[in-house]
């Protein structure tokens, strides 16, 4: 047991090694240019040269896109509790939750610049807009796929619809929330660091788009990694918080270390 | 219909009562002018081949679903919607994964008035009497116990607490048992014969068992093919508390016999 358990824990941590060994022999390999593809040594020089400015970068982007997941996460949940428990609210603002999510969020970032100007706002709504789709639909579908079973228990009893979506509703959509939590989180990063792409000062977005325009391209891909990085710390605590919260839906074993996906 | 005195209402009362199913094209008629009458504190089982309607007497009876024509009177006022005095269970447990089975008993006393508005206040109470509720159903020491770690049968034991934690007057069995291997199943019939024998609750009892609804019942109601009506009655007058070796006994196994006829024929029967 304890080492399925330490080969488990090691195995990502292999993986990731063997990706930067692969990628640093493919590059030296066939002698690929630096301002194509750099190899992991020097970006991570570059990562450690430019700490300064990736540090205050990546703190902000980290900032906007936190602000936007909270926002999503609160709208998400009062929108997908709200349009799982109202089947006429389900069929009329479905189709325009798709049509809306169907848009390119780079295509929706000029018009916030014209509306907000350039900076933190656009990034903290893009995080928003592109992150909370996933959490709306998925605790939609857990309210909306209710047994009809566990419902006549509480009507037996005289339930009225709120204490049925109170008592069951939505304690069990929260695997479905989490769920889609972890993908949410993932999205959000997306969202911000293409507004900072776009339109801004700062950020990690802002960063890469300066290095790439000097050629520096060991500092884009030291972004890229910052990036990545920042993803999975924060799906980690999202995937903690899904296991600590419902663990009774994976029966308290460690199935949950499974993604689940949307 | 037995004889019951015209100035003694039954306890719940069904008349003249069909239910339909499905839309105007292609409707399905679960039950056509059935009756039945149950008095208080009578134990009654009611049997039939399998899709007769026996469910959907007990979705009218609880008021989950409304009746298409005919009166079902429960303690003498009409059903016009779930009733509060009302405990059911069902063929599956159906406890709630994210409770404990001590939570998913309470479950009952947070919607059912008047223990909703005093239930913070008397928590502590209301946590104890779940406890001794478990016990009697031989579930001491699971109330921490998520219902998922508990075997089919001791799930099932836990539905019955929450069917009963409010003391209703009225429990609705679904086929409980039906899903149960044989021996969990004749245990449960004594803990449910006890705890009737103790309460005095008035139950219905929904089955496809012959030797469970004799054994548990003061009367059994065959109902006959969909759609379903009440074709025959039959009083069961063992003495009580019956017992697992009375089931081998003569007048017991010639009363499932009897009913095993009744059946046959409710099942040719249109």
């Amino acid at each position: 047991m304890k080492r399925l358990l330490s080969r488990g824990t090691l195995a990502p941590w292999l993986a990731t090694i063997a990706l930067f060994v692969f990628w640093e022999a493919v590059v030296r390999l066939f002698g690929i240019a630096e301002f194509i593809l750099p190899t992991p040594t020097a970006t991570f020089a570059a990562l450690f040269e430019f700490w300064g400015p990736i540090w205050h970068n990546a703190f902000q982007t980290l900032f906007t896109t936190m602000v936007g997941f909270a926002i999503a996460v609160v709208f998400g949940l009062v929108l997908g509790v709200a349009v799982g428990a109202s089947a006429l609210l389900y069929q009329s603002i479905y189709p325009l939750l798709i049509g809306f999510n169907s848009i390119p969020k780079v295509a929706v970032v000029p018009i916030l610049v014209l509306w907000f100007g350039i900076g933190t706002v656009p990034a903290i709504i893009t995080a928003f807009l592109i992150s909370f789709f996933p959490i709306v639909v998925n605790v939609a579908t857990g309210i909306a796929t209710l047994e009809p079973e566990m419902q006549d228990v509480l009507r037996s009893l005289g339930a009225r619809r709120i204490d049925i979506l109170r008592k069951v509703g939505v304690p069990r959509s929260m695997p479905y929330f989490f769920a889609s939590l972890k993908i949410s989180i993932t999205l959000a990063f997306v969202g911000s660091v293409i507004s900072e792409t776009v339109a801004a000062n700062s950020g990690i977005g802002h960063l890469m788009l300066q290095a790439s325009s000097s050629f520096r391209v060991p500092l884009v891909f030291a972004g890229l990694l910052v990036i990545a990085f920042l993803g999975i710390v924060m799906y980690a605590v999202a995937a903690l918080a899904e296991r600590r919260l419902t663990g009774w839906a994976t029966r308290g074993q460690d199935g949950a270390v499974y993604a689940t996906g949307g | 219909m037995e004889g019951r005195l015209p100035d003694e209402p039954a306890f719940v009362d069904i008349t003249d009562v069909s239910l339909a199913y499905g839309g105007d094209d292609h409707q399905t008629l679960a039950l056509e002018n059935a009756s039945m009458a149950i008095g208080r504190g009578e134990f009654v089982a009611v049997v039939g081949p399998s899709g007769c309607g026996k469910s959907s007497l007990l979705k009218l009876v609880s008021g989950l679903h409304p009746a298409s024509a005919g009166s079902v009177r429960v303690g003498g006022d009409p059903v016009g919607g779930p009733l509060k005095i009302v405990g059911m269970a069902f063929q599956n447990p159906i406890m709630l994964p994210w409770r404990t089975t001590l939570q998913n008993v309470l479950l009952p006393l947070e919607i059912v008035e008047p223990h909703r508005s005093v239930y913070r206040r008397r928590k502590k109470e209301f946590r104890e009497k779940a406890d001794s509720l478990l016990e009697t159903v031989g579930l001491q020491g699971f109330g921490d116990r998520f219902p998922w770690q508990l075997s089919g049968g001791m799930q099932q034991r836990a539905s019955l607490c929450r069917a009963l934690i409010h003391e209703p007057d009225l429990l609705l069995l679904d086929e409980p048992f039906a899903a149960l291997d044989a021996f969990t199943r004749e245990e449960l019939w004594d803990v449910l014969q006890d705890l009737w024998m103790r309460n005095g609750f008035t139950v219905v009892l929904v089955t496809h068992d012959l030797r469970e609804a004799v054994y548990l019942a003061d009367r059994v109601d065959v109902v006959s093919n969909r759609p379903g009506r009440v074709i025959f009655s039959r009083d069961v007058t063992l003495p009580r508390p019956r017992r697992l070796d009375n089931t081998y006994d003569a007048d017991f196994v010639e009363l499932v016999h009897e009913l095993r006829d009744h059946i046959s024929k409710a099942r040719q029967a249109p």
